[in-house]
């Protein structure tokens, strides 16, 4: 009577083990790796209608954040200037140069330049601009070094696991207030003693950003 | 077996070259898979994007304010009216209002730096002079000095009429700094001008005694 199995059957089960492993991890380390938005979202660098630079408005001009972006302070939402915020300046800087002619023509017609928004939570979050830069965070911790951006780059991941570890270690991030819109400040701040003195609450709780 | 091997290897080579690294500068909006789109988009208006509802017909989400009107809880309100009143305008019946009609404080002088050094010293320089204005060295020759003496002489509500409405080639500041923030960048641009007008004997002899 011959075998019922052939020879190499016996090693059958380990390698369908083997390979059962191999693409089950692989499935998993795949699922991780780009299925969240530390892929997803960093990184992402729209091509913008008109190449402004950070970096030489912010960096080497020295231009405060809040000259812009005006309505960060009071508002929820950060406000993209209009264009006579742009024009303050490029009716004299730079008035004729042919990259800023998307500028003038907005200027003149009242049509709004189509600017390509790069940071954007989901429409059920209701993130608070205002509520954290008057209590000492700063722009850099969400929206990186961008006084060093040539062209805007997502550069956090803003997933709700990233709101969550600064709302749950906030003394690791608050400094004063008046610094807020020095992204390049390094100092060391008595994070613990800011939470305290400025009652910062940050809520861990469902509705503080669902609502 | 090295059939197997051979294909995984070549499948996650594959997916690692499609898909590349995490902080890969990419140029196309970050999409996920999504079970209830009308959840992370809803059919709500955000401020500052493209709508396609048709009483806007600009397509604007972020609509202006209809010419003529102010905007409830801007400036100083009570039961007057907006023009004609120094504190909301600058001027009252008679012109130009000599002096801040806000009360002078320490907090509205920090409040008046803080707001010059975003909004001012750009083009006028941290001192007011225009000397050290990143604008004027790009060849914005037309700039202010506000050390001048045409300035120091001109009266409060002329100089909140022209951070309102701009002069010259300065445009108006209104929609950037409210009311309130253009008193307290007053009060500052006044200190300033005392740092280069003041005479020794306006120091109070206690404090000149520890400048020495």
């Amino acid at each position: 009577m011959s075998f019922i199995f052939p020879k190499w059957a016996n090693t059958l089960p380990l390698k369908v083990a083997v390979g059962a492993f191999l693409v089950a991890n692989a499935a998993g380390a795949g699922v991780w790796y780009y299925l969240t938005p530390k892929y997803t979202r960093v990184g992402y660098t729209p091509k913008q209608p008109i190449a402004f630079s950070h970096a030489i408005h912010s960096d080497q001009l020295g231009i405060d954040c809040r000259y812009c972006h005006s309505a960060v302070e009071k508002s929820w939402f950060s406000n993209i200037p209009a264009s006579s915020t742009c024009m303050n300046c490029h009716s004299l800087v730079l008035k004729d140069d042919p990259k800023l002619a998307l500028v003038r023509e907005s200027f003149q017609t009242g049509r709004s330049i189509p600017w390509v928004q790069v940071h954007k939570v989901p429409d059920y979050v209701y993130f608070n601009h205002s509520v954290h830069v008057n209590r000492g965070i700063s722009c850099v911790h969400c929206h990186g070094q961008i006084n060093h951006m040539e062209e805007v780059q997502h550069a956090k991941p803003l997933s709700m696991g990233f709101c969550l570890d600064c709302h749950r270690a906030p003394e690791e991030k608050i400094r004063p207030v008046e610094l807020v819109t020095q992204l390049d400040w390094k100092g060391a701040v008595n994070g613990k003693q800011l939470v305290h003195d400025w009652n910062v609450k940050p809520g861990q709780s469902c509705s503080t950003c669902h609502r | 077996m090295r059939y197997f091997l051979t294909l995984f290897v070549l499948a996650v080579i594959g997916v690692v070259s499609a898909l590349g690294f995490r902080g890969d500068k990419s140029r196309k909006p970050p999409r996920m898979a999504e079970i209830f789109p009308d959840l992370n988009i809803q059919p709500k208006l955000r401020p500052q994007t493209v709508t396609k509802f048709d009483g806007f017909a600009d397509g604007a989400s972020s609509r202006v304010y209809p010419v003529g009107t102010v905007a409830q809880k801007v400036g100083f309100l009570d039961n007057t009216t907006w023009e004609d009143t120094a504190i909301n305008t600058g001027r009252d019946a008679k012109g130009f209002v000599d002096s801040n009609p806000v009360p002078v404080t320490s907090e509205l002088l920090k409040r008046g730096q803080e707001r010059f050094n975003i909004y001012c010293q750009p083009c006028h320089g941290a001192q007011g002079d225009s000397a050290g204005g990143i604008v004027k060295k790009l060849g914005a020759t037309s700039v202010a000095n506000l050390q001048d003496q045409r300035i120091v002489r001109m009266n409060d509500g002329e100089i909140f009429n022209t951070i309102s409405y701009g002069k010259n080639t300065m445009m108006g500041y209104a929609g950037q700094v409210p009311v309130s923030d253009r008193w307290a960048i007053i009060v500052y641009v006044r200190a300033l001008q005392l740092s280069r007008l003041g005479a020794k004997d306006d120091v109070p002899a206690p404090v000149l005694e520890k400048l020495k």
